[in-house]
């Protein structure tokens, strides 16, 4: 980018990497400016890229502002705030040229850092605070708040919503709301004397986010799992699907909690929960609770990330071939073994389709975004109990962990849970005899009955060879038989999954095939592409089993790109695999580095694989 | 593990239970196991057990993991639902379902390497949850279905059939449960219908996971000279200081207390355990007396057998997690769901 471009005025277009210490309070300011440009109005993301640590490293957070809505991740930065001086030197580096480095002006700057195309803004953050502030907690953290006034300032973030957020936040404590404030106004008003405010690059209010919300992925899973009536769910603490667990946690303690008061005044109120969590003592007990929750009749889940899969594999074999329904969150985190577990990436998408020894074929879905995750979650259960199979819910760390801007969550009231093909006491009572994976309907399911229910409906479930009948078997017939249905109710999915979003334009010479999270860099490179001249048709595969439209869009391009975030082409792979199209008509746009996708990322690989 | 169906030949009348059931109301089916499997005896004391609990047969669930032992529940209650799951495993999945449904009967079986290897983790979880359920480990020593390896119960010295003597410290299952804050724990020896079919009552009685680690001999594979789990060894080595009687609660209970040192232990549901016989220094309610009694008679190369440890104070799973006394798969999602408003009210705080 030119001096000239740099210097034009962009409004609500540009994006800022803040450069922090993690630990010392950063990530509350950087959400604190993320989100008053939100409630401004104006599409914005914020994506944390954190280390495996609590104290100490270098750590990131990343704004960007798109007026059209565009909002993965930039990687071109038109303000950076250096807060930390271990990462100077690559932090100065990555800013555009012509445009800003807002630093902590306490302590001079490496002039080998210095570069004349940037503009410079110190801002004198620890001697404001050591000046205002008296204790050394206090004086590190006020710093971040104290830039964050200054940023406020420079990008013309309104200063009225930053008070309202300030005093949203720290309503039971007034102390810490007035420290806060105190902070806010050194930076801001230290911005405004020394600095022409706003820069080139700035906000202004909008309209487009007014329907909307600002939610992490885990938070929305969560809910989607309180609203499918999940009630036991067993899980293991892992980075990043730990919030989905805490927040199931606490919105059963207020939606699903009854307060029965004492029967006389002396008498202490009861609480009774309509619901049990289980911390187990690894992930194998996790779905093993899950498995047995299911057989029982409840709605059970878990959330984990991939070490977890990699441990649940026997049991999802067995819940996968005895049908038990089962579902499965799995914020994915970058493999392989205990890889980078604060980093994204989508690499569990072979590992879940086939999870377990043995012929096993799984149900996935692809979220793209929080407002799917939830959406996602309750189909999940659906799709669970009417198939009787575990099902994965794959999102990512970027999905899980960040906060998006998404739609407003809506709840249809006309919602009747599918709880699939179950025989109570009433059905048994007109039967003379039930055989559990015998007579299968049109989705090749079969009807269960669940224990506690009357003698007639009594099998013995088990993991070893059976045969129509729930008998064991080992006769080659016999056990084929099973086997060879299971596979046409895995097909069967196909029809009840999300069906993937097909996007065609005018002139398409390619088509681009992607996955969960990466939806909007994949939008925004395919508009990048048609202005380049390459014409590019958009799908967007949303589940497991494929429906024959994912077949179709790769047979009707001459040449497709699939963009996923693995280093294997998991996705390109599967498809190949289960819908027979020859792997080389699909050509792979991977990043795998662990952060969230950019459009750029995705133009420039299509520009250099057609050889333009 | 075949299953064959019993045939259902009417004998003459046989005395009928409380629910008018005979005790073939209860049996499974047909035991593949070996002739003469200690597992065999034990199925005997469970149908016998709830027949005389007079428990309808659909209220039972039982469990079980994997080896010779988990084929066992085929064998029993056969209108009762079962799991037969994966090795080890049988633990976490009896918690997910307790956790579920708590108003079933759950019966877990389960053997030496499904619960002292390859599942002790869930073992000793399951023991902390206070998950409500009756743990039967069939204790013979040996992996059987693989042909005779040693397993973490084998005693030090301890001959299998091929190969050196056993040289690693043995895992005992009442140590660990009382290391685990188990609830009650009980040792008995299939060969001991009288002493374990009360035991088992007691158990199915419990508020909370009732362990009973039940020596089983392998004749097979674990039931010859220089075993520590042989019939003959046990028979020579068993110590049944501790007798129990269990008293129902339906019974007329003249429970006046005793002065022989016999001690009477009320259970959750109302009913009785009866300690008779016991030492004079032993305690069952006291954790550190148990322990020590029970070492002491190690250390002499002698087993203790009878219900060793009972704690009927404890709270289950359920009520360390407050729930409603009916199963929670009970509840209607349509109940479950806060619905549209609800969703609409808790969105202002994604504002």
């Amino acid at each position: 980018m030119s001096l000239d471009t740099a210097t034009a005025i962009r409004v609500n277009d540009f994006s800022v990497k803040l450069a922090n210490v993690n630990g010392t309070g950063s990530a509350s300011a950087n959400s604190l400016l993320m989100q008053a440009i939100f409630r401004m109005g104006i599409p914005v993301s914020g994506k944390n890229l954190f280390p495996s640590n609590i104290q100490g490293l270098p750590t990131w957070y990343e704004i960007r502002v798109n007026k059209t809505g565009y909002t993965a991740r930039a990687l071109d930065y038109d303000l950076m705030v250096a807060m930390n001086a271990q990462t100077y030197a690559d932090d100065i580096r990555d800013v555009n040229s012509g445009g800003y480095v807002l630093y902590d002006s306490s302590w001079p700057l490496d002039e080998e850092l210095l570069r004349d195309d940037v503009t410079f803004l110190g801002v004198p953050l620890a001697t404001m605070c050591i000046e205002n502030f008296v204790a050394p907690r206090e004086r590190i953290l006020m710093k971040n708040i104290a830039y964050a006034g200054a940023i406020v300032a420079l990008l013309g973030i309104d200063e009225d919503i930053v008070a309202t957020l300030l005093s949203e936040t720290f309503a039971r404590n007034e102390r810490l709301r007035e420290s806060n404030q105190k902070a806010l106004r050194l930076g801001l008003d230290y911005a405004h004397e020394n600095f022409t405010c706003p820069l080139p690059f700035h906000v202004e209010p909008m309209t487009a986010t007014s329907d909307s919300i600002l939610i992490d992925g885990n938070t929305a899973a969560a809910l989607g799992c309180l609203y499918a009536g999940a009630t036991v769910a067993g899980w293991y603490p892992i980075t990043p699907a730990t919030a989905v667990m805490d927040n199931f946690t606490k919105l059963c303690a207020t939606y699903r909690r009854e307060t029965i008061p004492g029967d006389s005044p002396d008498d202490p109120p009861t609480v009774r929960n309509n619901y049990l969590i289980v911390q187990a003592e690894d992930e194998i007990a996790a779905i093993g609770i899950v498995l047995g929750a299911s057989w029982s009749g409840a709605r059970s889940f878990t959330s984990t990330s991939g070490p977890g899969i990699s441990l649940m594999n026997e049991l999802l074999g067995l819940a996968y071939y005895t049908e038990i329904p089962a579902v499965v969150i799995d914020v994915q985190r970058t493999g392989p073994s205990t890889g980078m577990p604060t980093r994204t990436q989508q690499a569990d998408i072979l590992l879940c389709a086939y999870a377990s020894h043995g012929d096993t074929k799984h149900i996935l879905l692809f979220p793209k975004d929080p407002a799917e995750s939830f959406e996602f979650a309750v189909a999940s259960f659906d799709l669970a109990e009417h198939f009787q199979t575990p099902v994965f819910m794959l999102m990512d760390l970027d999905i899980g962990m960040n906060d998006w801007v998404v739609p407003k969550l809506t709840w249809d009231e006309g919602y009747v849970a599918d709880r699939g093909r179950v025989l109570h006491d009433e059905d048994l009572a007109g039967m003379r005899e039930f055989f559990r994976y015998a007579n299968a309907d049109a989705d090749h399911v079969t009807a269960r009955t669940l224990p506690g229910s009357d003698e007639t409906g009594a099998y013995f479930i088990r993991g070893s060879g059976h045969d129509q009948y729930g008998r064991y078997t080992e006769d080659a017939d016999a056990y084929q038989e099973v086997v060879d249905r299971l596979k046409k109710k895995h097909a069967s999915a196909a029809a009840y999954v999300p069906a993937p979003i097909v996007e065609r334009r005018d002139g398409a010479t390619i088509g681009v095939i992607t996955l969960g999270g990466c939806d909007l860099a994949v939008r925004e490179a395919i508009d990048l592409l048609a202005q380049q001249g390459v014409v590019a048709d958009f799908m967007r595969v949303r589940g497991f089993p494929f429906a024959p439209a994912v077949r179709a869009f790769v047979e009707q391009h001459s040449r497709t790109f699939v963009v996923e975030q693995n280093r294997d082409g998991q996705l390109r792979s599967l498809i190949s695999i289960e819908t027979e199209v020859p792997i080389e008509s699909m050509t792979s746009v991977l990043a795998y580095g662990g952060f969230p996708l950019s459009a750029h990322q995705v133009v420039d690989s299509i520009i250099t694989k057609l050889g333009k | 593990m075949p299953s064959i169906t019993k045939p259902l030949i009417p004998l003459a009348p046989l005395p009928k239970n409380d629910l008018g059931l005979t005790i073939r109301d209860y049996e499974g089916a047909m035991s593949t196991l070996c002739a003469g499997c200690g597992h065999d005896s034990i199925t005997a004391a469970i149908v016998h057990a709830f027949w005389e609990l007079s428990t309808p047969p659909h209220t039972i669930a039982k469990l079980s993991g994997i080896g010779c032992s988990s084929k066992t529940p085929t064998y029993f209650v056969r209108g009762a639902h079962g799991f037969n799951s994966a090795h080890g495993r049988m633990a976490a999945i009896a918690t997910g379902a307790y956790a579920a449904n708590r108003e079933l009967t759950y019966i877990g079986i389960s053997g030496d390497g499904d619960s002292l290897s390859i599942g002790i983790g869930h073992l000793a979880h399951a023991i902390r949850r206070n998950v409500k359920m009756v743990y039967v480990i069939e204790n013979n020593g040996v992996y059987g279905l693989t042909k005779g390896q040693l397993s973490a119960s084998a005693d030090i010295g301890s001959r299998p059939k091929k190969g050196d003597a056993n040289v690693i410290a043995p895992i005992d299952p009442i140590l660990l449960g009382l290391a685990m804050g188990a609830t009650f724990l009980a040792r008995s020896f299939s060969g001991d219908k009288e002493q374990l079919i009360p035991i088992l009552k007691a158990a199915v009685a419990h508020n909370g996971l009732a362990l009973i680690d039940v020596i089983s001999p392998c004749v097979t594979f674990n039931d010859h000279e220089g075993s520590t789990k042989s019939y003959r060894f046990m028979r020579e080595h068993e110590v049944k200081e501790v007798v129990t009687d269990f008293v129902p609660l339906r019974r007329e209970i003249q429970a006046t207390i005793p002065t022989d040192g016999t001690r009477v232990v009320p259970m959750h549901d109302g009913s009785i355990v009866r300690f008779r016989s016991v030492p004079t220094d032993y305690d069952p309610r006291n954790r550190e007396s148990v322990e020590s009694y029970i070492r002491d008679h190690q250390s002499r190369g002698e087993i203790v057998t009878g219900l060793l440890y009972v704690d009927e104070s404890s709270q289950t799973l359920h009520e360390m997690g407050h729930t409603p006394l009916e199963g929670l798969n009970r509840i209607p999602v349509s109940e479950l769901c806060p619905g549209a408003a609800a969703l609409d009210a808790l969105q202002e705080d994604f504002r």
